[in-house]
């Protein structure tokens, strides 16, 4: 197992706006608003004409990148990051699917390079002028369990920290018809190898490692309020890492990955 | 960073499918490029990989009739990949990945590897861009007419999805060690080696089969088109009248172990000796213009193969034909090289931009060349740009190489560099 020090995180969600905001609910103290919908800050780091082009996916990931980055410490851009996210920008996706199948397939170009899986990171990197390395994967319903993984390893590889951020956006028929992804949700984790950065009092500690074979159910999240989210968007199953963090208890997570599982230990 | 020994590998490009038929082509300086004329798109030259049609996702020699191809009945391929084993995952970037593990003994080397190992140790790290995404483009001009809804032959996870290729390879070789796709653009394949570098680094997995496969799509043909960055003819590499790019397709494999765990038999010889990667922080589709970014990779790649620049003998640059990356990518090797030339090329101008596959291929491409003592023109070079401050061969020579290094950069500003050497260098 790789352990984790977890220095800063954020979340937005229908309903989660923010780890102070969500704290609270992902510690069931309080309830989470069925009602609300996503309220996410404007990308203030963008500059104005990027803000135009930025779609859904850019403002889920920015918003948490930057709160985790700060929460820890950091400044915004410093550390590699890992980002996940299973179904990439879908809308951008299917406008130029629906073109290219079309009478007029000439495609938009701005629509052409946002359709590529590392936009957001595009995106993230410009706002921030980093220079840090990226890697995005793409890994269907394992996007969680690879990302965090992956996250994990390039930290221990590394020595340092690394910004791990996962993010889905809401999918239009007809992709979405197979791929039910009905809200919009992100979350970022500045993870260090554990005890590296003494100076910081982390928010949470985990550790991860990988073990073949044996595929079980994904780990549902305690609070009933927060499974209506966790089931509607294919990266939202971090909503259980999350959880198990806020409550700062010890908890055991194993989430099915490929023919095998990531294993998890919080606190 | 720990060294880590190529025991096996295998590519497939317009040159050829395998290494032998590469390194012919390399030799003979036979290029792959051919005129666009692929689901419905004309203009520009490509380097398609012919026979995909027919080709099939089973065992090596069981065709299969019916194919996917462009515009055809992607539903015909459903109804004959009935039966098969991975009828599922049957889509034409997944057959471009089957043509390259069934060449240069692969698929038997990693199932020794996975003997040695234990199959859960062997993890798989695919780079891709588009994945399977042709199957979609196809199904969009087969959507229900009340509905809207896609043909049920579409298969989105098995083909579409960028998680396809990994799933596909890892089930076909029965690995099952942590499986993952990378997807940065153009750089996805040279990023995946980096990653699952890392994964070992990590002690996450022993070995790991890393590459990458993308193929001929109308979203990259006309996406490209629309950026202007299609060369109307054969592309020319950092020659002063560049007109842009050709659109390959590729699909390339390795597989990365310790030296330590390699019996001596299957030691190829060649290691990943270290992997850079960087961002430029700049423009989606636009290099960096003085190359910084570039040269970041570089020198981090060298870092971590403790060699000094002027150690390397060959660059395989990015080098797509393009106005802006070449001149870059010059600009970059200058500033990290100085004056000492050192002998580069791109080798796209014989097999076209193979995208996401790039990366893996082009490290593969190197890896032959220092194998064979080959220092390659770059084709397709006659004129050199007097605006950009390297000259990369215009004829093809001999010479005892140790240590060459593989460049990849992609859209959002990803940029990776890759050093290979000699075991015993």
């Amino acid at each position: 197992m790789i352990g984790l020090d977890v220095l800063g995180l954020s979340v937005q969600a229908p309903g989660l706006a923010g780890w102070e905001q969500a704290l609270p609910i992902l510690r069931g103290e309080q309830r989470l608003d069925p009602d609300a919908t996503l309220a996410l800050p404007a990308p203030a780091l963008l500059a104005a004409n990027e803000r135009r082009r930025a779609g859904l996916p850019v403002r889920l990931a920015l918003a948490v990148c930057e709160a985790a980055t700060r929460m820890a410490g950091l400044v915004p851009g410093e550390a590699p990051c890992v980002f996940g996210s299973s179904n990439g920008d879908g809308a951008v996706v299917h406008e130029l699917l629906e073109t290219l199948a079309g009478p007029d397939p000439a495609l938009s170009p701005t629509r052409f390079h946002n359709s590529v899986h590392n936009a957001v990171a595009g995106y993230w990197s410009i706002a921030t002028g980093s220079r840090a390395p990226v890697t995005c994967l793409g890994c269907h319903d394992a996007t969680v369990a690879a990302s965090l993984l992956k996250a994990a390893a390039e930290a221990v590889a590394t020595g340092g920290p690394v910004l791990l951020c996962l993010y889905d956006a809401p999918m239009q028929p007809p992709l979405g018809a197979l791929r039910v992804t009905t809200i919009g949700f992100a979350c970022a984790l500045l993870l260090t190898p554990a005890g590296t950065r003494r100076e910081a009092l982390p928010a949470g500690r985990i550790a991860v490692g990988y073990a073949p074979g044996g595929a079980e159910a994904e780990p549902a999240p305690l609070d009933e309020g927060l499974r209506a989210l966790w089931s509607r968007n294919p990266v939202a199953r971090a909503l259980v890492l999350l959880e198990a963090i806020a409550r700062e208890a010890r908890r055991d997570l194993c989430f099915p990955y490929g023919g095998g599982r990531l294993l998890v230990r919080c606190g | 960073m720990t060294k880590l020994l190529l025991s096996a590998s295998t590519l497939v490009t317009a040159l050829g499918a395998g290494r032998q038929a590469t390194l012919q082509a390399l030799r003979e300086e036979r290029c792959g490029l051919e005129p666009c004329a692929f689901a419905e798109v004309t203009g520009g030259h490509v380097g398609r990989v012919h026979g995909l049609e027919e080709a099939g996702l089973g065992e090596a020699g069981a065709g299969e009739a019916g194919a996917g191809e462009a515009g055809a009945g992607e539903a015909g391929a459903g109804e004959a990949g009935l039966g098969d084993r991975f009828a599922h995952f049957d889509c034409r970037n997944n057959r471009l990945a089957a043509l390259a593990l069934r060449q240069d003994g692969f698929e038997a080397a990693v199932r020794a590897a996975a003997a040695r190992h234990g199959a859960g140790r062997v993890a798989v790290v695919c780079g891709t861009s588009t994945s399977g995404i042709l199957s979609a483009e196809n199904a969009y001009r087969a959507r229900d007419p009340a509905s809207g809804l896609l043909p049920a032959w579409f298969r989105y996870d098995g083909s579409y999805d960028l998680f396809s290729l990994s799933r596909y390879v890892a089930e076909r070789l029965g690995l099952e060690g942590p499986a993952m796709t990378v997807s940065t653009a153009c750089a996805s394949s040279a990023r995946a080696v980096l990653d699952a570098a890392q994964l070992i680094e990590a002690g996450v997995a022993d070995a790991a089969v890393v590459g990458g496969a993308d193929s001929l799509c109308r979203l990259t043909l006309r996406g490209f088109a629309s950026l202007e960055l299609v060369s109307p003819e054969r592309c020319r590499p950092f020659d002063r009248d560049r007109r842009g790019l050709s659109v390959g397709e590729a699909a390339g494999f390795a597989l990365l172990e310790r030296p330590d765990d390699v019996p001596e038999a299957a030691n190829g010889g060649i290691v990943l000796s270290g992997a850079g990667a960087s961002s430029d922080g700049f423009h989606m589709s636009s290099p960096r213009p003085d190359g910084e970014g570039a040269v970041l990779a570089m020198r981090a790649a060298l870092a971590r193969a403790g060699l000094a620049a002027e150690e390397i003998d060959h660059i395989n640059l990015h080098g797509t034909g393009t106005r802006a990356n070449d001149l870059m990518e010059g600009h970059a090797v200058r500033a990290l090289f100085g004056d000492r030339p050192v002998a580069c090329a791109s080798s796209k101008g014989l097999t076209g931009h193979c995208m996401g596959s790039s990366g893996i291929v082009e490290a593969l491409i190197a890896a032959l060349c220092l194998e064979e003592g080959l220092l390659p023109r770059s084709f397709g070079l006659v004129d050199p740009d007097p605006e950009i401050p390297i000259r990369p061969l215009t004829e093809t020579r001999s010479a005892h190489l140790r240590h060459v290094m593989s460049n990849s950069f992609g859209f959002g500003g990803v940029n990776v560099s890759l050093v290979l050497s000699r075991a015993q260098a």
